[in-house]
């Protein structure tokens, strides 16, 4: 009969908590947090979704509803080629969202393990990574991925290989930092006494430990990667016209600011509420995950 | 510290060797014959002959590298093939536009981001503080090309106070120089000042809590003088160098503010170099602002020692 609300005064105060647990409910104090993800989870739904929500086809154009305002039928207007903005707002989800999802990935994949081998290994290895790091950070992020997306042509594929490519050495001086702060910890050197295989080591016992702040940088990340998507679009080497992306609708919209300010207002919008967003969702996150807090 | 200083200066060129491996690298990524495709649409064979030799491209790669980099060294960053003038010329040309751009930016990020941050930790835990907050993380969410065009269609073609794109040079008219340059300049500098509000907030915070000033407290100091003569004197000491690595960011940022605002500086060279396929002029832009960046981090880390006592002694 007393054991009940001991242990629920034991959970309130978080106490025999699993670390996820924990984590779960700090993320879910966090209003802003849950909101950013509430926009992040909208709109991914918008992509997936876009052939069903649209409500034209984003590619029709209509030379009788040139740089039309928006209206009940056309509720975010028309473009300079009476094309349906709201449908390219929609379609231009996948772009932003892909290119969000696809450089961070490939960031992760090329970053992690350069990290992991840079820290576990140490000496020469190490310095020789990292010195390479400091030269791909040396080059601001945006130029590095302007002059990488120009010598591979303009796509979007190619796009997301540039900003994934310029986000790697993030993900590579993170990990290595994680791996630097854990491998002497004692589970590693015990690891390590049983015998482990250093790969095994490296793979099951350090990685795991080292997820969360992968986790956080990821979601920051991916803000920057939809905001540097949007930038190399609107420069045009991002998604090629007649294509639907938020930063080449930016680019068409400011020729024609005066007369059809409508054209730049929704895909601007779009990029900063899904920016905004993925950072509120980032910092919650981090909270949520730091272990001293609680 | 003498040790130091040589750790740090020997660590660069290491960076600076991969920085040209890199750089260098880019050329190879170009698909097919580099010859054909730096030659443009005309594909005239007097220009791919030219390229050809002028690259070295029939030599093997290593000695392709090694003459680069010997180019590199005495100055040669080859030659605009759209513009028939050598990189390093347009380069200087351009420097002074983003350079005044660039500073008036970040005299913008200093005037917002260093008060909202101090009143952010003054205020700490209070509505200002989240307010400021919210503000700097919506600073760091905004696309600045879209900013830019929203105030164009405010002040510009709303209200009509300020012009919408263009450059006029101070020498030829200081106030028309300026009216062109405040929109571009809040631009760049709304970002920088997220980051800059962000460092000094939590610099202050740190130091608010030290024993000296919880001294100057107790010796009967107003709030005022405790903040501004005592705290803010050595929070500055790591926003000033962690403002010093915010140029990457200024750089990439100015590249997207002159497209908007069509200023003719160092972004707007680089982008119209893509365009015209001018690979030289990428690869020269690209490997100044890696340069200017190292040295501006070494400069900082220097700084960094040179200011705070504890490290310099």
């Amino acid at each position: 009969m007393t054991a009940e609300p001991l242990d629920t005064a034991l959970i309130d105060e978080g106490i025999g908590e699993r670390p996820w647990q924990r984590s779960l409910r700090i993320l879910v104090r966090r209003r802003t947090a849950i909101f950013g993800l509430g926009v992040v989870l909208f709109f991914i739904a918008l992509a997936i979704l876009a052939p069903l929500l649209s409500p034209y086809d984003p590619l029709a154009t209509n030379w009788l509803l040139v740089r039309k305002p928006p209206s009940a039928l056309h509720w975010f207007g028309t473009d300079e080629i009476g094309r349906d903005v709201l449908a390219r707002v929609i379609w231009g989800a996948r772009a932003s969202l892909s290119a969000g999802l696809v450089s961070v990935s490939l960031a992760l994949a090329a970053g992690v393990p350069l990290g992991l081998v840079s820290g576990y290994l140490g000496g020469f290895v190490d310095g020789t990574l990292m010195r390479m790091v400091d030269a791909m950070l040396a080059i601001p992020f945006l130029i590095l991925a302007i002059a990488l997306a120009a010598f591979l042509g303009p796509s979007l594929a190619n796009a997301m290989i540039a900003i994934g490519v310029s986000q790697t050495p993030i993900f590579a001086r993170l990990t290595r930092g994680q791996v630097l702060s854990v491998k002497h910890e004692d589970y590693i050197e015990a690891a390590r006494a049983v015998g482990n295989p250093h790969h095994r080591i490296v793979l099951r016992h350090i990685l795991p430990n080292i997820v969360p702040p992968l986790l956080v940088q990821a979601t920051l990340a991916a803000a920057t990667a939809i905001i540097a998507e949007a930038a190399l679009s609107f420069l045009g080497l991002g998604e090629q016209p007649p294509d639907p992306s938020w930063g080449s609708m930016l680019n068409t919209a400011k020729n024609f600011i005066s007369q059809a300010p409508w054209m730049a207002l929704w895909p601007g919008l779009a990029i900063f509420l899904l920016v905004l967003s993925l950072n509120l969702f980032g910092d919650g996150l981090r909270d949520a995950l730091d272990p001293r807090r609680g | 510290m003498t040790a130091f200083l040589v750790r740090r200066i020997a660590l660069i060129f290491p960076t600076l060797f991969f920085v040209s491996v890199l750089i260098f690298g880019l050329q190879q990524l170009l698909p097919g014959d580099p010859a054909v495709t730096m030659a443009g649409e005309e594909q005239d064979p007097a220009v791919i002959a030219y390229l050809r030799q002028k690259y070295h491209l029939d030599e093997p790669l290593p000695v392709r590298y090694a003459l680069w980099v010997e180019g590199v060294v005495q100055g040669d960053l080859g030659e605009s093939i759209r513009i028939k003038r050598p990189v390093k010329d347009l380069i200087i040309e351009k420097l002074p536009v983003t350079g005044e751009l660039a500073g008036l930016a970040m005299l913008v990020a200093i005037a917002i981001g260093v008060p909202a941050g101090i009143l952010a930790a003054v205020k700490h835990d209070t509505a200002i503080d989240y307010g400021a907050t919210m503000v700097a993380l919506w600073g760091i969410s905004m696309p600045n090309f879209w900013l830019g065009i929203m105030l164009i269609l405010l002040f510009s073609v709303t209200l009509g106070w300020l012009p919408a794109s263009g450059f006029v040079p101070p020498d030829e008219s200081l106030k028309q120089n300026l009216l062109t340059l405040v929109m571009p300049a809040f631009v760049l500098g709304n970002a920088i000042a997220a980051v800059m509000m962000r460092h000094t907030r939590s610099a202050m915070l740190q130091v608010l809590s030290a024993d000296y000033v919880r001294t100057a407290r107790a010796k009967g100091l107003s709030q005022t003088s405790v903040v501004l003569r005592h705290a803010l004197r050595n929070a500055l000491i790591p926003v000033v160098t962690l403002g010093a690595l915010e140029f990457g960011g200024l750089l990439s940022g100015a590249v997207l503010t002159e497209q908007v605002f069509t200023i003719p500086g160092f972004g707007k060279l680089i982008v119209d170099a893509v365009f015209n396929r001018d690979y030289a002029v990428v690869q020269g832009v690209v490997l100044c602002t890696a340069f200017a960046y190292i040295m501006l981090n070494l400069v900082a880390d220097i700084a960094y020692v040179l200011i705070n006592p504890r490290l310099s002694a």
